[in-house]
Order: structure tokens, then C-alpha cells, then sequence
């Protein structure tokens, strides 16, 4: 309890909701075009974009480096499937 | 977790999975770079962030009974600015409300309209989801004619609910405030700008965005997005702004879907495609077209 019922932010107490999750998304780094649609529309803003590997830039081929990737925090993504549904290009799948 | 995103409200909720709400409040925290205080009615919002003894809210919060989000900015307000007089404050910080439409179109509405009148500096934000989601799904004041809900239920002699939704903009406009918009939250930009607007307003504005709740319009978790923009394509939630008194249509739908696309989505108007109750649809669609005409001649007239 803290002093004059004031309750402070930590993140550590906060529940991990990846724990919810029953179908997992994943990014297919071959598709996703680093448009950043998802990243707005995810409830728990787990959606994040950043530079790609020199693999993925490999696998993406066609794609140039300078677009970037998704990647996801699964620690506190419940699985949903907003951003496999909001994706154009259909990037984003949920697995099992 | 995304830093951008959760400077303000962070990750680590328990709002349902493929809920809205969070959404809105990350766009509207997100569209101001001051300091602000949030007020929040009792609520889906508020139950699902202020688990004890956790809390998502990294920004200064006060959450006191159902009806008095508005009152309480209200307050805080007023402190601000005796503050401010005596020398003690030099900037003050931008205050948020956020408010079910229970708290907002039912219980709220008094606090909301008194808080409007006196004229004090917030920004009012309804996150409307038709209905009491968070206690199961009883109708509210927001709840569309021929929804199924738990206090409106569907049988042999029943279609749902029977009465029309509360026209709510209009009843805000009638304070005479300078800024109010109805929104989406499947059209976040267009949030983010109105939101901007309404921040940067001084004295009181309010915004009235549409929220699709996965649980009790029943739909699969990963669709809000889509039945938001089918609600947008079909006219039954317009985007428009009231500027001044001056209406501003956002978006105009050349060719607008029949009502019948976005009723199919959702299980709460499921029994409306049964034989029976194929007039209500046709009474849902007329009602829609009135709805847009008279927005339309509005817009035209200002």
C-alpha cells in the first residue's frame, strides 16, 4: 500500500497477458511491407517496428532494406488477431 | 511492448483481447506533448486498468464514482486555475475525461452538461459501445433500436430493445460549446486530428467515438476494425465535427452499404434476419437514412 492511496505505476506488477493467448500470431518477413498499420490498432501495443536483420533482408528479397519489420511482445500479447486482420498484405498468421 | 505507444498507458491491462478501448486512449494521450490529467467514469476502461494493486496509467489519474468524470475535471480545473492565480502553477496541465456511454449518455449526463455549461477547459472523450459492457451487457441509453441485450432480451413477443438511440451530439451541441466530433476508432488518424482540435480548443470540447465490443455485439476478437469501417461505409456512424456551430461531414460515402452488412456481422441482431423480424431491419435502414439527411441538411445549412 502506498502513502495517501496513491498508487504508483510498475510495470512489474502489471499481469503478463500473454498468458491469455490461444492462437499465436506470427510475421511472415517474406510479406510485411513495414506499412506500420498494425501498430496503432493493437489493444495492447505489443506491435513494434524495427530494422531488419541481414537474414530477413535476404528472405525479403524483393523488398528493400530500408523498409522495416513487425515483431511482436508476446509477454503481453493476448492473441487476438486485429493486426492479421488490419494487415493489406496478409503478413500477419495465427497459429495454433 | 511499444515505447512510443505506451509512455502514457502502458501495456499490461485486462481489457478483453480485440477490445477498442485502448486504442482510443493511447491516440487522444498521444495526440498532446504537455502534461496531462486524466478523470475516468466507472467503466469497462476503468475496471480493466486499475487492478489493485497495479495500474496501466502513467500519467496523473482520478477515478472517484460512475456518474462524475465531467465534475471531477471539473474540479480539477477550478484548482488549476486558483493555482495558477496565487502563483503556485505556471503550467497547467490538459484534462482528459474519459467516460463509457453509460457514464456518459445515462448516468454522466448531468455532471457532463453542468460541467459544459460553466465552461470549463477539458476534453470530454465517450468511448461508446452501445451498451453496460462491462456488467454483462444491459442496454443503455447508446444501444441501438432491435439490439438484443440482457435487459432487452429476444423472445416470442420481443425483437430487443425498442426505443431509439439518444441523438447525444445534438444534446451536447445545445451547451453552445466550440469543438464536439463524432469519431471511429477504425479511422485512428481522423481520431488523432480531432483529438489535436479538441486539446487545442479553449474552454470545453467533446468527442463521441465509436467502439465495437467484441463480447456483446458478438463477433470474433479480430474484427473491430472491420465493423467499425462497416459502420462508417453504411452511414450508421457518420464522422463529422461541429466547429462554432458549424457542422463539417469528414467523410461522405458515395454509395453507402445497405444497413444489412454491418447488422450480419454481430450476434445481438442475429435474430433479426429470422422472418419475422424482417421489418425491423427495414425500419433500422429508414431510420439510418433520416439520421444522414438531416445531418446532410445541417452541414449544407452552416
Amino acid at each position: 500500500m502506498e502513502k495517501g492511496a496513491i498508487i504508483n505505476h510498475d510495470q512489474t506488477k502489471a499481469p503478463k497477458t500473454g498468458d491469455w493467448r490461444y492462437m499465436k500470431p506470427e510475421v511472415d518477413a517474406s510479406k510485411c511491407i513495414g506499412c506500420s498499420t498494425c501498430v496503432p490498432h493493437c489493444p495492447e501495443a505489443v506491435m513494434e517496428m524495427r530494422k531488419r536483420s541481414e537474414a530477413e533482408v535476404e528472405i525479403s528479397g524483393k523488398f528493400a532494406k530500408e523498409k522495416d519489420l513487425a515483431v511482436i511482445d508476446y509477454e503481453y500479447c493476448k492473441g487476438c488477431g486485429v493486426c492479421a486482420q488490419v494487415c493489406p498484405v496478409k503478413a500477419i498468421i495465427m497459429k495454433k | 511492448m511499444n515505447k512510443d505507444l505506451t509512455k502514457k498507458f502502458s501495456s499490461g491491462h485486462a481489457t478483453c483481447a480485440g477490445c477498442g478501448i485502448p486504442a482510443i486512449v493511447r491516440t487522444v494521450l498521444g495526440a498532446t506533448d504537455e502534461q496531462v490529467i486524466v478523470s475516468n467514469a466507472t467503466g469497462c476502461l476503468e475496471v480493466t486498468t486499475t487492478i489493485y494493486p497495479s495500474t496501466s496509467w502513467k500519467v496523473p489519474y482520478i477515478h472517484s464514482v460512475f456518474g462524475n468524470a465531467a465534475a471531477t475535471a471539473a474540479g480539477i480545473d477550478a484548482a488549476q486555475k486558483a493555482l495558477e492565480k496565487s502563483g503556485k502553477l505556471k503550467n497547467p496541465a490538459k484534462i482528459i475525461a474519459f467516460g463509457g456511454d453509460g457514464g456518459t449518455y445515462d448516468i454522466g449526463l448531468q455532471a457532463l452538461s453542468g460541467a459544459l455549461e460553466r465552461g470549463h477547459d477539458f476534453l470530454y472523450v465517450c468511448y461508446d459501445n452501445e451498451g453496460y459492457m462491462n456488467t454483462g451487457g444491459q442496454r443503455s441509453g447508446a444501444t441501438p433500436y432491435g439490439a438484443n441485450t440482457e435487459t432487452a432480451p429476444v423472445g416470442s413477443q420481443s425483437f430487443g430493445k425498442t426505443q431509439q438511440r439518444k441523438d447525444l451530439m445534438e444534446i451536447v451541441k445545445a451547451h453552445g460549446i466550440k469543438y464536439l466530433a463524432q469519431a471511429n476508432v477504425a479511422y485512428l488518424p481522423d481520431l488523432k486530428r480531432k483529438a489535436q482540435k479538441a486539446l487545442n480548443t479553449p474552454g470545453p470540447s467533446f468527442l463521441l467515438v465509436l467502439q465495437p465490443c467484441t463480447q456483446i455485439w458478438k463477433f470474433p476478437t479480430s474484427e473491430y476494425v472491420a465493423i467499425g469501417k462497416l459502420a462508417t461505409e453504411t452511414n450508421f456512424w457518420p464522422l463529422f465535427e461541429i466547429e462554432d456551430g458549424k457542422y463539417i461531414i469528414n467523410n461522405i460515402v458515395k454509395e453507402p452499404k445497405p444497413i444489412e452488412e454491418f447488422l450480419k456481422t454481430q450476434g445481438r441482431f442475429k435474430h433479426l434476419f429470422k422472418e419475422k423480424n424482417l421489418e425491423v431491419i427495414k425500419e433500422i435502414q429508414k431510420t439510418v437514412n433520416e439520421n444522414f439527411e438531416k445531418l446532410a441538411k445541417r452541414a449544407q445549412i452552416s
